[in-house]
């Protein structure tokens, strides 16, 4: 039993898996770690020397899993690397090319599973980071924005392309607790994690979209579940319009009492407007046409 | 009037168009431009209200005054609803406030016709036109236009929005006549046939390499239909979809329940919104685009309206015995996808996983599938239902929910179970 230990990263992992796999260590042999504490209790072994291990190149993955491999590299469970390296060696020396076809498969299963949870975080942030002005650039007059986001997974730079190509106009920065995401119109760039204080609690916009979110919603029907579902409470706290739910809620019924006890009103005369005019006298032609021939049928 | 307080009239006055879809665009984004936005791919929702209805686009009218009396709508000429008015760079701005702050995915404008159709639809325009023209916009533009716009100008809207959209409202003349009687059913799809020759033309010359770029279009159409207000059924709501799905190619047709409004209309009383009629027919819908069923399987002319107890496929199964038990190992796709609880995913799944193994109920159990509905229609290697009871008249009394459920309290107004293949939470399903 070897105990390995990697910088908690996708590129971390594949350089340590290809060299295993080449070296045809089995995974009931390795013990995975990223947590530098827990490899001190072993005998702490780094990852083999790429350059020490002749033909790992050679080694053929389907794309799909390298794919996957990436995402769930991105989750937050301890055991992933150690199950990644056992679907690759699977797929490789196990001789099941067609495993990741088998999602009937417990540790196929299991990836997709630590993908999806990652994939849905990385909406999630693409849904939920609210950007907040703090100044103009006085050199390029560019508008600076700044967000805070807490990601339950490693997934800043999955997620950061996005901001790139949908805001490229603008220099924002996104804050998160492990890693923060810079853009000043040319380069994308990562430092690391800061505390929620840095991030401004603020914008003078959000009372305007407070004002949008409390007139869209419709009192009549009320599904509460359907909205935690998607937006579930963890993500409340940084959301500007959150902090009005409560309180719709609670005035629903009283409006739509309020509705239903409303006097009905009377239907207007059109007023005298030269396109009702042609409008009304269209329909009636066109009514008419339909009374014809439905006597002649 | 300052821009809150236009903001609250018109976003109230927008709230009732169901469609807030921003999927469906052509890919395009802000790199090399001084602006912000981009699509393509998956629409996102922002922010989700106690509604359970997703916030993507900001939805707002240009002008909450019409000349119509259309009586389901709180804007018709006969309420006496505070009216206001956007100028286009006031929504131009909010459009791109908004956006830049995260919280929309882009606008739906659409507005009460004030004038007449022409003039209106261009001052929806001209709100798409600065903010493609002279802000770079490249986040998603959904306009609604009006039938009788001039063909020029459909073109024009088209050109600057991701979907364009004409709600048919009503699935008959008949029920138009009274409802919204300025409307007119024939001259809707007319223009939605035009639309959809534009959205074609310009798929079509996109394939030719050589030949000029087409104008740029709109890559879909989409409606809405009231459910509740008239006395159409399902069989009629269902059928109209249809028949606008194959003859106009539309992206979505959304059902909207009628929802009481602040503003009643003598001729339209107004009732609890048929929350769980308008889930079933999202199903049915579903159905009919992803499950290859026909209108007349899931609400014919003998029973047209849904079974507001059971979801549509399940329903259609306890009609349908005979079909099963149907073996997930041998039977071809058309039948794994009329099987209860087996979404067009799992489907797929199935049909990659049997190819190397020879499926039995723990693989299924792994596959996470509702197996209490499944297993009386399915045979696996190790599981066969005849014990199970397809014949037994209980098997549909295990399907339905306790009884309590089944009434509408319009105080509360019960929420739909969701099946595994379907949620309708908004707009975007
Ligand atoms: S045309 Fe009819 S539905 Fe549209 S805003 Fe006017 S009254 Fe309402």
């Amino acid at each position: 039993m070897r105990t390995i230990l990697i910088e908690p990263e996708y590129e971390a992992w594949r350089a340590a898996a290809r060299q295993l796999l080449a070296q045809g260590v089995a995974p009931e042999e390795v013990l995975w770690t990223d947590d530098r504490q827990e490899a001190s209790l072993f005998v702490g072994e780094s990852p083999p020397d790429s350059a020490a291990v002749q033909g790992a190149s050679a080694i053929k993955v389907p794309a799909a899993f390298m794919d996957l491999a990436r995402s769930v590299a991105a989750h937050t469970d301890a055991r992933r690397w150690g199950l990644l390296y056992r679907v690759l060696w699977r797929l490789t020396r196990g001789a099941e090319r067609h495993l990741l076809a088998m999602a009937t498969d417990r540790d196929v299963r299991q990836l997709q599973d630590w993908g999806k949870a990652v994939g849905r975080d990385i909406h999630k942030m693409h849904a939920f980071v609210r950007f907040r002005l703090v100044g103009t650039d006085v050199a390029t007059g560019r508008e600076q924005f700044v967000a805070w986001f807490e990601p339950e997974h490693r997934i800043v730079r999955l997620a950061a392309p996005f901001f790139e190509k949908r805001f490229a106009g603008m220099d924002w920065s996104i804050l998160t607790p492990y890693e923060c995401a810079h853009w000043d119109g040319t380069r994308l760039h990562f430092t690391a994690g800061v505390s929620r204080s840095s991030a401004p609690d603020e914008d003078a916009l959000d009372d305007l979209w407070r004002t949008y979110y409390r007139n869209i919603f419709n009192p009549a029907r009320v599904k509460i579940s359907a909205m935690q579902s998607e937006m579930p409470k963890k993500y409340w706290k940084n959301l500007p319009e959150a902090s009005l739910i409560a309180g719709l809620i609670a005035e629903s019924t009283g409006r739509v009492q309020g509705m239903l006890e409303t006097e009905e009103r009377a239907a207007k005369p059109a007023p005298n407007n030269a396109y009702l005019k042609s409008l009304h006298a269209m329909n009636q032609s066109e009514a008419a046409a339909q009374n014809h021939e439905s006597d002649l049928a | 009037m300052d821009i809150t307080r236009k903001l609250e009239i018109l976003a109230d006055a927008a709230k009732y168009d169901a469609s807030c879809a921003s999927s469906g665009a052509a890919r395009k984004d802000s790199r090399g431009s001084a602006g912000v936005g981009s699509t393509g791919g998956m629409g996102i929702c922002h922010s989700y209200t106690p509604d359970g209805r997703c916030v993507s686009l900001m939805k707002v009218l240009m002008t909450n005054a019409c000349l119509y009396d259309c009586h389901y709508c709180i804007n018709r000429r006969s309420s006496n609803v505070t009216r206001a008015r956007f100028t286009p760079d006031e929504v131009v701005k909010l459009t791109l406030d908004f956006y830049k702050r995260n919280y929309i995915e882009g606008l739906f404008l659409s507005s009460g016709i004030i004038r007449s159709a022409d003039h209106t639809m261009e001052l929806v325009i001209e709100v798409a036109r600065k903010l493609r023209e002279v802000h770079q916009f490249r986040g998603y533009i959904h306009l609604k236009t009006i039938p009788e716009a001039s063909q020029e100008l459909i073109a024009l809207a088209g050109r600057y929005a991701d979907r364009i959209s004409i709600n048919v409202e009503l699935p008959s003349q008949q029920s138009l006549n009274t409802l919204a009687p300025e409307k007119n059913l024939a001259r809707t799809e007319e223009a939605m046939g035009h639309i959809r020759g534009k959205i074609e033309e310009r798929h079509a010359e996109k394939r030719k390499p050589d030949a000029p770029k087409p104008p740029p279009f709109a890559t879909g159409q989409s409606t809405q239909m009231l459910v509740g207000a008239d006395a159409s059924t399902d069989a009629v709501i269902l059928g109209c979809a249809d028949k606008l799905y194959t003859s106009h190619r539309l992206r979505r047709v959304y059902y909207s329940a009628f929802s009481p409004i602040p503003e009643p209309s003598s001729i339209l009383p107004l009732k609890a919104p048929p929350l769980i009629r308008e889930h079933r027919l999202y199903q049915a819908d579903w159905l009919l685009r992803f499950y290859e069923f026909k209108v007349e399987e899931i609400a014919s002319t003998a029973a047209p309206n849904l079974d507001l107890a059971l979801d549509p496929k399940l329903s259609w199964a306890l009609r349908n015995r005979a079909t099963f038990p149907v073996d997930v190992n041998k039977a071809p796709r058309e039948l794994l996808l009329r099987i209860p609880g087996l979404g067009v995913r799992n489907v797929e799944r199935i049909l990659a996983a049997r190819r190397y193994t020879r499926l039995r109920l723990a693989d299924l159990v792994r596959l996470r599938l509702q197996m209490k509905k499944l297993l009386p229609f399915i045979t696996t290697a190790d599981h066969h239902p005849a014990r199970l009871g397809l014949d037994s008249d209980s098997l549909r009394a295990r399907f339905l929910p306790p009884p309590e459920q089944l009434e509408i309290n319009f105080d509360a107004p019960p929420i739909p179970a969701t099946s595994d293949f379907f949620s309708v939470r908004s707009g975007e399903l």
